[in-house]
């Protein structure tokens, strides 16, 4: 157990480091999404296997998807292809993929191991939602109210002008004069249209 | 111990790099330890308090994250950069 919290360890502050010195911003998120998973098993080895699952979900799931969001509108440029091309070699993937290979290894040894914890017992799920809801309540509360108000702020800043135009027929409302109302009749004596 | 060294890490990069999304990166790092000693210190005393703090955390994280990257979009709208010391011209 101590030691694959050490491993663990290690594996997140290596990729973190090497998030760092990337020049590019989507070989830095690759390193990123490794050192939040070395987080994760961080905190399975320590027994608080559900917060481990909310990381992953969370962390690595969705902030990274915006975060890749935002990279790909950033980047619509004519030398995309091109860049493509060249972050498909293999020295690229290589090192990203070693480190979340010993951590795929390392959970799948814990996970058929024993399930013994790291300093102390298992603090379940269940433990942590009684106390969530009972005298935690104003801060879940709280935490709702911060999460719209950053939904709005963000639907606010991201929200582009866009300038719609009506197409209107010259015989529009002609039609409709016409017909005194009727809107079966609307349009009756229109010419057909010839495609 | 980790916790302190993912959190300097992440100061480190938050001082180093010059571009706006690496910045964004450093601040989910020292999130991400703050959330570690949170967790780590409810395990060492058995306490549900740790992890509950975690997941404030986290979502706290979620919505800076999602008006950060809003606001990173709009600046790089405006100005066609992501360098930050080309955006302080916030004055007067």
């Amino acid at each position: 157990m101590e030691l694959a919290f050490y491993i663990a360890g290690a594996v997140a502050v290596i990729s973190t480091v090497l998030m760092l010195t990337r020049l590019n911003v989507v070989h830095a998120l690759l390193y990123l999404i490794v050192s939040l998973l070395g987080v994760a098993v961080v905190f399975y080895v320590l027994g608080a296997a559900f917060v481990a699952a909310l990381e992953v979900i969370i962390y690595a799931g969705a902030i990274m998807v915006l975060f890749v969001f935002v990279v790909m509108m950033l980047n619509l440029g004519a030398s995309a292809v091109e860049m493509e091309r060249r972050w498909l070699t293999p020295g690229i993937w290589v090192g990203p993929a070693v480190l979340a290979g010993i951590l795929i290894i390392e959970v799948i040894s814990l996970v058929r191991g024993s399930t013994a914890s790291l300093g102390g017992g298992v603090v379940g799920p269940k433990q942590v939602g009684i106390a969530l809801f009972g005298p935690y309540l104003i801060g879940v509360e709280l935490a709702s109210v911060l999460l719209l108000a950053g939904l709005v702020g963000a639907y606010h800043l991201g929200y582009r002008k866009v300038e719609k135009t009506e197409i209107q027929h010259d015989d529009t409302h002609k039609g409709r004069a016409v017909a005194g109302g009727d809107l079966v009749l609307a349009g009756a004596d229109r010419p057909a249209r010839t495609p | 111990m980790l916790a302190g060294i993912l959190f300097s890490l992440g100061l480190t990069g938050l001082l180093v790099r010059r571009n706006l999304i690496f910045v964004l990166m450093s601040l989910e790092v020292m999130l991400n330890a703050a959330g570690l000693a949170f967790v780590v210190a409810g395990a060492r005393w058995h306490q549900a308090d740790g992890q509950i703090m975690f997941l404030f955390v986290l979502a706290m994280a979620a919505a800076e994250v999602a008006v950060g990257l809003a606001l990173v979009l709009e600046i790089y709208r405006r100005f066609k950069s992501l360098d930050v010391d080309q955006l302080s011209e916030m004055r007067g």
